[in-house]
């Protein structure tokens, strides 16, 4: 007799795996991983301190600053300001305390939590990570469960090691067939969340799959997983493959000798049943992919490069008077060609886009040219690591014979917390995540685009098909 | 926490869709490290001009609904961050509950864990309700959790549905981490269990 197994999907395994209990639709799962920050940790440390209570497993929590540093060479001893300072010294003292792993400013593997998580090997297939921070997503890359929480969880993980969670649906993302030239990770995850809406993945945890997925490389797949925020969903999966493994062999954290065998045997093993079920799924066709930019202030308003600032009445509903609105805000009139839109800044850097490879993608671009007069052109490196690689592999030296600004490791302009920031009616080409109003600054404006696109746009300055270049 | 029950209150209108995290609470207040003090600040660049007046037009600043302590907001609301600033801000300036079609995951967590009631209610009744508060004679709301129900200003009972689980904490003011550790014995067990099936996690 046959036996049935029920087909579970790779995200219906991990969650079995770290499922504790479960009463109702509400359960206790277990956490393998905690990153901390400084900006969403202060608060939950205090609630230790006031309940009395202790870091539960400090073991598998990993602390650094990123939001708040700042990228000039003089960071340790000028903070931006006071509270920066004390957010900073805060964390710090926390990490101290109560005894978890630390990266402090001024040590070398310092950089955006998002970043160093997988450089040093605390990411890993199977496993659950949380941070107080959404682009937690990025672990996904791995077929990790990694999601954002709130500082409340933050505190609730610190103490417990464990999350209180109602199961996502299942959605799934197939990305097949082979990418254009000039198109990248980026392109591919901006125009999922242009086609689906920022809230098409809300109550979801997304599987990305198919060749054009595989296609790429573990830096690309972190780009794609980080925005499955940005689509709404609670989290971003690509099963782990030969890829993986290779990545994360010889990590400093990474299982050694008889347990990586016992680990890559398990790791194997997380990929989606041939016949799982998914309550949504997406198609896409990675030839219908082209080098995409923002151009409102929602990651939704995804165009082609080619395409023209489209009108409010080419949408319907509420979106109409959010069209408005955001056209308003950023300045553009209906039918203007995205490639007459003249930028002031360019930022290149964020979890989304602030490894080596999107540095590489850089250099091609501008290794030889200079950036155009008058533009302000920033590259942050995602951490003290991926920097030291650029200098070595002389991008560092292509980007600044160029005209770019190379500065310290951290989010920097992504989300402007620390003195990197936009003017008001400033407008920036930005490999970040997030065109929200103010994102990068009250009044700034935001064009969202791949590390390619953002470099030909400072050769240019103006937004640029990378096709041309 | 403190514990929500029923509360009535003026409820403010604001049909925009996606509210996201930056509008909510810009960045340069995220530098604090206390819950408390944020409410001022909250929706800061649509609420001032960049002199710090206030912008007359804005919905919060109008003397009606400057008293709010619901909103009806647009589809998506939350989206952005997982910073609990958001709903430390809302709590601070006066706010219990959301009314909205959708929120975002994380921001829609945040709100139950600080004693902040969001509502997702239908396209249909989310239209009645914008109306409803639009108009100040309209717009007070009485929210009934225990018994599931918004109350409008007619009278009329509208039902929602909400998470048993959230509803019971919300109704008692629980704190989960204390809830939690009274699984202890099971988080120990399952955690020795774990360790021994992966060594290397």
């Amino acid at each position: 007799m046959k036996i049935m197994v029920k087909s579970r999907t790779l995200y219906d395994k991990i969650w079995d795996n770290h499922l504790i209990q479960s009463e109702n639709d509400t359960s206790l799962i277990y956490i393998d991983r905690h990153l901390v920050h400084e900006v969403t940790s202060p608060q939950a440390f205090e609630g230790l301190r006031e309940a009395g209570r202790k870091v539960r497993a400090p073991n598998k929590t990993i602390a650094v600053p990123d939001h708040n540093v700042a990228t000039t060479s003089d960071r340790l001893t000028n903070f931006g300001s006071e509270e920066g300072r004390i957010q900073l010294e805060t964390l710090d003292r926390n990490a101290r305390d109560f005894g978890i792993h630390y990266y402090a400013v001024d040590d070398i593997r310092q950089g955006i939590v998002h970043i160093i998580g997988p450089e040093q090997g605390w990411t890993l297939p199977g496993m659950t990570i949380v941070c107080g921070d959404s682009h937690t997503a990025t672990h996904g890359a791995f077929g990790a469960l990694a999601h954002g929480i709130g500082t409340s969880e933050v505190e609730h993980v610190l103490a417990t090691q464990t999350l209180i969670q109602q199961k996502s649906k299942n959605m799934k993302v197939e990305v097949s067939g082979e990418l254009g030239i000039g198109v990248t990770a980026k392109d591919i995850t901006l125009t999922i969340i242009g086609k689906t809406g920022t809230a098409g993945g809300t109550g979801h945890v997304i599987e990305y799959c198919g060749n054009a997925i595989e296609s790429l490389s573990m830096e690309g797949r972190m780009t794609v997983c980080n925005m499955a925020i940005e689509g709404g969903a609670r989290a971003g999966l690509i099963a782990p493959d030969q890829k993986t493994l290779d990545y994360l062999k010889g990590r400093p954290n990474s299982p050694k000798g008889e347990k990586w065998d016992k680990a890559i045997k398990f790791w194997k093993t997380l990929f989606s049943d041939p016949d799982a079920y998914f309550d949504k799924e997406i198609f896409l066709k990675a030839e219908d992919i082209a080098p995409v930019v923002t151009w409102g202030t929602s990651p939704e308003d995804v165009l082609p490069i080619t395409d023209l600032v489209p009108s409010p009445d080419n949408f319907q509903g509420s979106k109409v008077e959010a069209a408005k609105r955001s056209l308003e805000y950023m300045g553009l009139r209906p039918g203007q060609k995205l490639q007459d839109i003249e930028v002031d800044a360019v930022f290149i850097g964020s979890c989304t886009n602030g490894r080596i490879e999107d540095l590489r993608e850089v250099e091609k671009i501008v290794k030889g040219k200079k950036v155009k007069s008058g533009i302000r052109a920033m590259v942050v490196p995602g951490s003290g690591l991926v920097k030291k690689q650029a200098e070595e592999e002389g991008i560092a030296n292509s980007l600044k014979e160029a005209g770019f600004d190379w500065r310290m490791p951290g989010c920097s302009m992504c989300l402007a917390m620390n003195p990197d920031q936009l003017l008001p009616e400033e407008r920036c080409a930005a490999t970040s995540n997030r065109n929200f109003e103010g994102r990068q600054g009250r009044g700034g404006r935001t064009h969202l685009m791949s590390p390619a696109m953002a470099a030909a746009a400072a050769i240019t300055g103006r937004l640029t098909d990378v096709r041309d270049i | 926490m403190e514990k929500f029950n029923i509360i009535e209150g003026i409820a403010a209108p604001m049909p925009l869709i996606n509210i996201d995290t930056d509008m909510l609470i810009p960045k340069q207040f995220l530098k604090t490290i206390k819950r408390t003090g944020l409410g001022e600040n909250l929706f800061f660049e649509m609420r001032y001009d960049q002199n710090g007046n206030e912008i007359k037009d804005f919905i919060l600043n109008k003397d009606h609904y400057s008293k709010a302590s619901i909103i009806v907001g647009g589809a998506n609301f939350g989206c952005g961050s997982s910073r609990e600033h958001a709903p430390w801000a809302l709590k601070d300036f006066g706010i219990k509950c959301i009314i909205s079609t959708s929120f975002a995951d994380i921001f829609f967590n945040n709100c139950f864990k600080n004693g902040i009631l969001p509502i997702i209610v239908s396209e249909d009744l989310h239209q009645i309700l914008l109306q409803d508060a639009e108009i100040e004679t309209t717009s007070i709301m009485k929210i009934d959790l225990e018994n599931q129900k918004i109350v409008r200003k007619n009278g009329d009972q509208l039902d929602f549905e909400v998470d048993e689980f959230k509803k019971y904490c919300l109704l008692n003011g629980l704190d989960d981490i204390g809830l939690t550790l009274k699984s202890a014995d099971k988080i120990s067990s399952f955690e020795k269990e774990y360790s021994d099936k992966f060594s290397w996690s």
